[in-house]
């Protein structure tokens, strides 16, 4: 079928892919302009950042062995409490507010609806309203490690995650829940032997989203967090930026590139699920 | 619309009956660990924000009622009111830029061409990256830009403003472009059948057809441009800082600072500003709300029915 199809492009379609090939060239030479110059040492990046390495400048990886290091603080480290950051608060995320949603959703009580509206009232507050007040309870609760971190990220991102579970409960038919009400589960079991199955779609909608939020915020764990112990890979590029950026571009470059890398890998196994997720979620909220 | 309500509740007493109660048993389960962090993560800092923005303080433990200095502080730092011009202006700029290319890629890529899903993969890429690497990724090529005519960028507010559209735009072109597909995708295409045999041009089943019938897309779109870019913070804390800055009257103005970074940068200065930058971040809150709400009813009232 496909085949069939190649035949069939007419002529101002392929001026039409021409054109478009040479625009994604441009959407992709920021990143290509970081690969290369994550190459060559640090004269060549201030001199002429366009230039492709040569053998004058080419330096190999020792802007990346030097970007692993440099700044007192390990890149390894920094990227493990961000995976551990993500991975523990989108999963405590889909757990809890799915759990909530149901309830909101076949509950339908007063107060169900009073916290149902106070979630879409959250989404549209900023951050900064809350920023200061929030790190200081954090810091009163003992909140302030990547251990803790999950429940600020629980309570703070609710509001989105509640709502889109509500959305697509609703819509779910009430009958099958009922029929496993009266051949005698009771709601817990309920819940995750027959409804949570049935929010797969919704999960991983939800899923990407509170992971690219997580995994690339900065301000919240940069407040939240005790600095001095805890960076994720957002801090740490900052921190590295400030402090070291104007001394070594290269391998500045390097540190960027690798916080790059495992976003680039998991985007391209998982591309589909992702612009499926986000379209899937734009048109609900 | 009342009446049909209560039918339906009525219609499922018997289900509501067998489902509810065993779930509202359940309530510490199901409820309490999201109430609590919702409490923590949202409410109380909320509450206690608006509270603060009334006081003076240096932590929230030592907070003094001072009424509405703040307020009038806050009103009176040209800092502050600078920075919301720069933002809406920056607004403006690229909530239409966005929308426009994002929605003849849609458009383009909808259409039966070659490669689009190769296209739409690398579009949608930039997203992923955070603001704050995103910020040093292109103050890195705007320096190397600049430097061909013996400047840089944090030399001159315009290029730090126009450096954020350019990077602002690269990074939500391709996720507003995803839900344009969608859009465009969902038209039925019997209508887009239907006008062409009536008659009508490309342009017009373009403007008559398509475009009604994607309006949701279009609010959704409108919508989170507008938001994203009162909000912005990391894009624009990593590409300039808010430079360059001028003094005014004493005070340091930072000339590409937008209202996020401006509150943020507030809370810096020391502690007697503690109070003022609460009180502009409740401000900051009230307009994000209301233009939010404002747009909303905007858009929405121009949705086709089907």
């Amino acid at each position: 079928m496909k085949k069939k199809e190649k035949t069939t492009y007419s002529f101002p379609s392929k001026i039409l892919t021409v054109f478009f090939i040479l625009l994604c060239l441009i959407w992709i030479m920021p990143i290509f302009e970081v690969l290369i110059n994550s190459f060559k040492e640090n004269a060549a990046v201030n001199t002429n950042a366009f230039a492709l390495p040569d053998k004058d400048s080419f330096v190999g990886f020792a802007n990346y062995i030097k970007g692993m290091t440099f700044g007192n603080y390990p890149f390894a480290k920094a990227l493990g409490f961000s995976f551990l950051i993500t991975i523990s608060s989108v999963v405590v995320i889909l757990l809890f507010t799915s759990m909530t949603a149901w309830y909101i959703a076949r509950v339908d009580s007063k107060f169900a609806r009073m916290f149902y509206y106070l979630c879409l009232f959250s989404m549209i507050v900023p951050f900064q309203m809350v920023m200061f007040t929030l790190s200081f309870t954090a810091d009163q609760l003992k909140l302030n490690t990547p251990y803790a971190i999950p429940i600020v990220y629980l309570g703070f991102g609710a509001g989105m995650a509640i709502f889109m579970f509500v959305g697509f409960i609703k819509g779910l038919p009430l009958e099958i829940e009922e029929a496993a009400a009266i051949d005698g589960c009771g709601p817990i079991r309920t819940y995750f032997r027959v409804v949570f199955p049935m929010l797969k779609p919704t999960l991983i909608s939800v899923g990407i989203l509170e992971t690219m939020w997580v995994w690339n915020d900065y301000l919240l764990p940069y407040l939240v967090l005790d600095r001095t112990k805890y960076m994720t890979i957002p801090i740490l590029v900052q921190y590295l930026k400030g402090s070291y950026g104007s001394v070594d571009l290269g391998a500045t470059m390097a540190v960027i590139m690798l916080s790059i890398i495992p976003i680039i890998i998991v985007y391209i196994f998982c591309q589909k699920h992702i612009i499926k997720g986000v379209a899937a979620g734009a048109v609900k909220g | 619309m009342k009446k049909g309500k209560k039918m339906k509740n009525s219609g499922q007493t018997v289900n509501s009956q067998l489902l509810r109660k065993p779930i509202r048993r359940c309530f510490p389960l199901f409820v309490m660990p999201t109430l609590i962090c919702f409490c923590i993560g949202f409410i109380w800092p909320f509450l206690q924000g608006i509270y603060l923005s009334f006081c003076d303080f240096n932590t929230p433990k030592d907070a003094k009622w001072i009424g509405v200095g703040n307020y009038a502080k806050a009103f009176k730092d040209a800092g502050f009111i600078h920075a919301f011009w720069n933002t809406a202006g920056f607004a403006v700029v690229s909530i239409i830029l966005i929308n426009v290319v994002a929605f003849f890629i849609a458009y383009a890529l909808t259409q039966k061409m070659a490669g689009a899903n190769l296209f739409r993969t690398v579009f949608f890429m930039p997203n992923l990256i955070g603001g704050v690497v995103l910020g040093y990724i292109w103050s890195m090529i705007f320096d190397a830009i600049l430097k061909g005519y013996g400047t840089y960028l944090t030399s001159n507010a315009t290029y730090g403003f126009w450096g954020l559209v350019i990077l602002v735009a690269w990074q939500q072109i391709g996720y507003m472009m995803i839900i344009y597909i969608a859009g465009f995708q969902s038209v039925p295409g019997d209508m887009i059948e239907a006008a062409k045999i009536d008659g009508a041009t490309g342009w017009q089943t373009l403007t008559r057809v398509i475009i009604p019938n994607i309006m949701p897309s279009v609010t959704i779109c409108t919508f989170l441009t507008l938001t994203n870019s009162f909000k912005m913070f990391d894009q624009n804390l990593a590409l300039t800082g808010g430079a360059p800055s001028v003094m005014m009257n004493g005070a340091k103005l930072n000339m590409t600072e937008l209202l996020a970074l401006n509150i943020y940068s507030t809370y810096n200065i020391n502690k007697s500003w503690h109070g003022a930058a609460q009180a502009k971040a409740v401000v900051f809150f009230l307009l994000v709300a209301v233009l939010a709400i404002a747009q909303l009813t905007a858009t929405r009232s121009k949705e086709v029915q089907q």
